[in-house]
Order: C-alpha cells, then sequence, then structure tokens
C-alpha cells in the first residue's frame, strides 16, 4: 500500500457545484489506503463537507467520478451517515447526547435549556446560522454526563449555568 | 473563554492514581500518566513498549501467538466475550491464501460505555503494539482502526501515534528486523451506532452502507474485501502485548479466584452516582466494589436496578449486586456482561421512560434490514410512550412481551435487535408492575393508528 497520488489537474464539475482540486488530491490520497476507492466514499463526502459545511446534491456526481463509482452508491452512503449533513448546517454543530447514561443524568433539561436559549428545535439552525443542534448517540463521554459536542469539543457534565460561557466560545 | 467558573471540557480519565497501578497487576493502564497527557513513543518505548514485538517477531512463529492468545483465554472485549485465540485460530491462512488484515472496531458507541476512548487517547502505542502482534498471529498485511467519526481527539493522537511508530520502524516494511511487514490506516466513520457490528463495520469500511452482512462465511474466512480478516475491540488488542511479555499463566492469574476468566477489565460507572468513572480491576470484580468506587449513589438514594454492559444488555437488580462481573456468571442471569461498564439506575428514576428511552436509541439505530427491527422497535417506542404518559391500553404489556420475542437472538440478521430485545424483556420481567401501572383505557381504545409506520 502505497501514499503516491497521481492527481489528474482537471476540475471537476457538475452542475453548480465546484470540486477544489485540493480536495480532489485528498480524495485520491484517501483512496489509496484501500484495495478499492469506493472505501473513500465516507472520506470523500467529508472532504467536501468541510470545506462547504454540507454536502450539496451536486456533489455527489463529482465524488462519483473521482472515485469512479456510480453516483448511486455515493448517493446511497450519503443518506446512511448520520454525520454526513445534506442540507446546509450552521457555522458549529451541536450534538446533544440523549442516550442512557445522559438521559439518567439529565440530557432532557440540558436539549430543553439549549432550545430555549438558542430559539430552535433538534435539527434546526438558529436564523443567524451560527448553530445547528443535533441529537447525538453515546459520545462515549457518560462518566460526564449530560454531554454534548460543540464542533470538535466535547463537553460534560453541563451545567445549565455553564452553557452561556460555553456557546460564547462559538461566534 | 472568559468566565471564572472552570469550563467543563470533557477529559477522559482513569480513577486510579499511578501510585496503585504497576505492570504485573494493570497490563492496559499501568503506563498511563496521572496528568493524563499521552503516553509518547520514547515514554512508552522505555516501558516495555514494543518489546513484545521485537520478541515475537523475531520468534518466527505465529501459532506460539494464537496458543498463548488461546491459553490466555483474553475474551473479546467489545461485549460478545468471545476467545480472541480462538477467533484467531480461525483465520484462514496458507500459501494459497492471500494476507488479509487487521481492524480493530473503534467504533465505542454502545449507551454507558466509555473505555476504548482512554486507551486511545492516551496510550496509543498499545494499540498499535496489539495490532501488529495480531497481524502478525493472523499473517495480515495491513491494518485499519475503524474509529467513529466523533472521538476527533482519538484520531488527532493516533495519527501522530501510527507517524511516530512509523518512523521509527514499527509500521512498515521488515519490522524489528523480522522481515515482517504491516502497516496501520486511521479510518473515521459518520456516525450510526450499527458500524459496530462487525460485519456492518465491514461494509462501512469498503465504503456501503453499513448494513450487516450474512455469517458465515464469518470475517476470518471472508472479510474486508473478500480476504480474511480479523476485527477485534481496542480493549482486546490492548491485552495482547502483556499477554506475550508475561504469559498466559499470569494473565490468567490476574483474576485470581474470582472467576475462571483471565486478565484484568477497564470496568465503569455511570448514572447518578458521586463518582463515575473509570478503573482497571481485575475481571469477576462486583458490582458492589464499582458501585463504592463510585462512591455510592448521589444524595443518598437508593439502587433500583444496573445494567452490567450498556444498553444492550439486560437489567440486574440489587440482589445482584455480588456477583462476579464475568462473561459467563452474568450470562447466567438472563443479562450480559457486554462492554462491562455499569449504569445505574435510581429508585426515583422511571423504568417506563428509560425503555422509552433506550428503545427509542435501538429503533433510531436500527440499519432497517429486517421487519422485526425496522418496524417492531419503533412500535415498542409508540407503547412505551403511552404507558409512560398513563395512556396505555389493556395489552400493552402483553404487546410487549411478543414484539420483544420477535426481535429474539436468531430471528434477525444481526444482533442489534436481540440488543434491543434484552433490557426490555428483563425490564419486564423484573418491574412488570410499572409498566402496567401506565395502562388506562381498555383494548382498542389508546391508539388510534396501532401499528405505526416508518421511523421514529
Ligand atoms: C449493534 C452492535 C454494535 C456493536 N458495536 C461495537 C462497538 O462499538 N465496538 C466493539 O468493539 N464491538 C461492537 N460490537 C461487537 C462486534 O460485532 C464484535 O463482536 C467485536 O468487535 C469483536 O471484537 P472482540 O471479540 O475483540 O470483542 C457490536 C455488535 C453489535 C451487534
Ligand atoms: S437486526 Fe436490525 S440492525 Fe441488525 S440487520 Fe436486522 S434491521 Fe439491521
Ligand atoms: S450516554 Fe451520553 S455520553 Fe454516553
Amino acid at each position: 500500500m502505497t501514499m503516491e497520488t497521481t492527481p489528474t489537474p482537471q476540475t471537476i464539475t457538475t452542475d453548480g457545484f465546484r470540486l477544489h482540486p485540493e480536495d480532489e488530491g485528498a480524495m485520491r490520497a484517501e483512496a489509496s489506503h484501500y484495495e478499492q476507492p469506493q472505501a473513500a466514499c465516507i472520506e470523500a463526502l467529508k472532504i467536501v463537507q468541510h470545506r462547504h459545511g454540507w454536502v450539496p446534491d451536486d456533489a455527489i456526481p463529482a465524488i462519483a467520478r473521482v472515485l469512479g463509482v456510480g453516483p448511486a452508491s455515493v448517493e446511497g452512503v450519503a443518506t446512511f451517515y448520520s454525520l454526513i449533513f445534506r442540507q446546509p448546517v450552521g457555522r458549529h454543530v451541536i450534538l446533544v447526547c440523549d442516550s442512557s447514561s445522559c438521559f439518567l443524568t439529565g440530557s432532557d433539561q440540558l436539549r430543553e435549556k439549549l432550545t430555549d436559549r438558542l430559539g430552535i428545535g433538534l435539527g434546526q439552525t438558529t436564523p443567524d446560522g451560527r448553530f445547528t443542534l443535533l441529537p447525538v448517540c453515546c459520545l462515549g463521554a457518560c462518566d460526564g454526563g449530560p454531554a454534548m459536542m460543540i464542533g470538535d469539543d466535547v463537553y460534560g457534565p453541563v451545567d445549565e449555568e455553564d452553557l452561556a460561557d460555553i456557546l460564547e466560545g462559538y461566534p | 473563554m472568559n468566565s471564572q467558573r472552570q469550563s467543563p471540557l470533557y477529559r477522559s480519565r482513569l480513577l486510579q492514581p499511578g501510585a496503585d497501578r504497576s505492570p504485573d497487576t494493570h497490563p492496559l493502564t499501568w503506563r498511563l500518566r496521572d496528568d493524563g497527557q499521552v503516553v509518547g513513543l520514547k515514554e512508552y518505548e522505555s516501558k516495555e513498549g514494543y518489546r513484545a514485538v521485537s520478541q515475537v517477531l523475531n520468534g518466527h512463529d505465529p501459532g506460539a501467538v494464537i496458543a498463548a492468545m488461546k491459553e490466555a483465554n483474553v475474551r473479546g472485549r467489545g461485549g460478545a466475550g468471545f476467545s480472541a485465540g480462538l477467533k484467531w485460530s480461525l483465520t484462514l491462512q496458507g500459501d494459497d491464501i492471500p494476507r488479509g488484515y487487521i481492524v480493530c472496531n473503534a467504533d465505542e458507541m454502545e449507551p454507558g460505555t466509555f473505555k476504548d476512548r482512554l486507551l486511545m487517547e492516551q496510550q496509543p502505542h498499545l494499540l498499535i503494539e496489539g495490532m501488529i502482534l495480531a497481524a502478525f498471529a493472523n499473517n495480515a498485511r495491513y491494518g485499519y482502526i475503524f474509529l467513529r467519526g466523533e472521538y476527533v481527539e482519538s484520531a488527532r493522537v493516533l495519527t501522530a501515534a501510527l507517524a511516530e511508530a512509523r518512523e521509527a520502524g514499527w509500521l512498515g516494511p521488515d519490522i524489528a528486523g523480522s522481515s515482517f511487514d504491516f502497516d496501520i490506516a486511521l479510518h473515521t466513520g459518520a456516525g450510526r451506532y450499527i458500524c459496530g457490528e462487525e460485519t456492518a463495520l465491514l461494509n462501512s469500511l469498503e465504503g456501503h452502507r453499513a448494513n450487516p452482512r450474512a455469517k458465515p462465511p464469518f470475517p476470518g474466512q471472508s472479510g474486508a474485501w473478500g480476504k480474511p480478516t480479523v476485527v477485534n475491540n481496542v480493549e482486546t488488542l490492548c491485552n495482547v502485548p502483556a499477554v506475550m511479555l508475561r504469559g498466559a499463566e499470569w494473565y490468567q492469574g490476574l483474576s485470581g479466584d474470582r472467576t475462571d476468566d483471565g486478565g484484568t477489565k477497564l470496568y465503569g460507572a455511570s448514572g447518578l452516582v458521586n463518582r463515575p468513572g473509570l478503573w482497571e480491576l481485575p475481571i469477576g470484580t462486583t458490582g458492589r466494589e464499582l458501585l463504592e468506587l463510585a462512591g455510592g449513589l448521589r444524595e443518598g438514594r437508593k439502587l433500583k436496578a444496573w445494567l452490567p454492559g450498556g444498553a444492550s444488555t439486560g437489567f440486574l437488580l440489587p440482589e445482584h449486586l455480588d456477583l462476579p462481573l464475568d462473561f459467563d456468571t452474568v450470562g447466567k442471569e438472563g443479562s450480559r456482561l457486554g462492554t462491562g461498564l455499569i449504569t445505574v439506575v435510581t429508585e426515583d428514576q422511571s423504568m417506563v421512560a428509560l425503555m422509552r428511552n433506550l428503545e427509542e436509541f435501538f429503533a433510531r439505530e436500527s440499519c432497517g434490514w429486517c421487519t422485526p427491527c425496522r418496524d417492531g422497535l419503533p412500535w415498542t417506542v409508540k407503547l412505551l410512550l403511552a404507558l409512560e404518559r398513563g395512556e396505555g391500553e389493556a395489552g400493552d404489556v402483553e404487546l410487549l412481551d411478543k414484539l420483544a420475542a420477535d426481535c429474539g437472538p436468531g430471528l434477525t440478521f444481526c444482533a442489534h435487535a436481540p440488543g434491543a430485545a434484552m433490557p426490555l424483556q428483563t425490564a419486564l420481567r423484573h418491574f412488570r408492575r410499572e409498566f402496567e401501572q401506565g395502562v388506562r383505557y381498555p383494548r382498542g381504545k389508546a391508539h388510534a393508528d396501532p401499528i405505526p409506520a416508518g421511523g421514529v
């Protein structure tokens, strides 16, 4: 298995979507870790998401072309995984754990405080595009329940009084 | 952050100070630092790190590794408790068989479980060393760490450690001058609990939807891209180096006469305990000992029930607190050891509400392949919600019995549905009255639309 890649210089565009050449190279580099390029599909979706915040429909055929697979199989993957966003999301995605240990330590109250404060429900984005609120399975932080994640950061146990300060850290 | 209060950034931690841990008694955690910083390559090497790899690979006898693992009886720490050595002895190997893969299951998503995170975030080289040894035993040519997408810190630490190991020659061609070659890539997921099921994990690794595959063939016969593939949990693999260095007999002895299972286990406790956390303890430690380590229940609460090892295990009662928490003993009580991290339920907490929460999880995380799981679980949620609100009807509790039975072992394509059934069946058995109290209407009067279609 080698790390070498031979990025093709042409720019892949499908309808309204233009794949960044750097991203295409990153996808090809990922694909080189596997027997078949299809295996880089989730990573490719994440690469697009990293740049655009979400995965627009027109990105699907572009990824399919880089990996040499059918658009339907990319679409199938893109719709299966919960951390691939198919709609625009806010600048910061808040994942609130709703699994058992957090449920027993107050995740319902935490979620209520969040929805009150942000004025949105689960699955929604604040009108200023700052936060999207989503539920998530056990974050593996149950000894810190109730737990939540904002961007790359995990918080827990989250106390009502901490919320304002925590959110302030994400402009 | 401009606050006086300490920001509650979560950090994985072990609640045992270094002074309490030694190489002879704590094979998984003795190297962990009290400051919680990563044990880097140099420090790992200075503490017997990669010594097992040098010795074993230069012994050129993969069969001996499998024999030692079988003798030590290291049982799978992902929850099923299958002997790793036995699994490895069934991996297809031979001159006409292509070299396959070692896949580390680092998808940790079982509600109530937070153990693999600690090993990856603070001691990544132990996992890498375990994977190299597993690769050598199973003649694998390449390894993948299948890490759940939310474990960003684990990904950061593992990426750095893999580069360190490669740089030092522990990964790549001719490892430790043994002529054995092996390398590892980190593969991060994008959500969905079902990815942790080993065959779903392989589909996900290959870039497909994470539907499980039929077994047989088992992954050891035909796994990733049809090659022999060994899937093991993070903690399982982290046990391998010490077994190879200190021997199967020593490993067996770690649990004393508590149980027949050998070794130690990362045990933990969460819920309304005073000091929720994680400890490395001999296999066969009891629930009571864990509760004591966790400082008891908060504000004088009383214990009602507990899950021994995650959402997909069966409820145990206070009367079970003195049982050794090993795979067979817990299995005999109608539950499973699972991941060994207990979730505590107190007297003031509603079993019906908790069951509703658990089945919401299982219903949402179903991959949708089999009817009892895809359609039956949302139905249980609907019934449990009605009972929780005191708006159930006669027959609802019996219907829950039936829906749970339909998800029992062998009736669905994978163990997700049986995992959803076990807590429900044990809750209905131990706390039936609580469920019955939610019945208010005669049969046929409560639910306008008795069979819900689609998701929750
Ligand atoms: C729905 C489901 C989810 C699972 N999730 C995990 C997981 O997150 N981590 C894990 O190690 N095993 C998980 N397992 C168990 C694996 O299928 C498999 O038994 C395990 O990875 C084998 O490794 P071990 O023998 O070392 O435990 C899960 C099983 C099921 C049915
Ligand atoms: S039991 Fe559930 S999760 Fe497992 S294959 Fe069937 S539908 Fe999918
Ligand atoms: S249940 Fe919330 S982090 Fe585990």
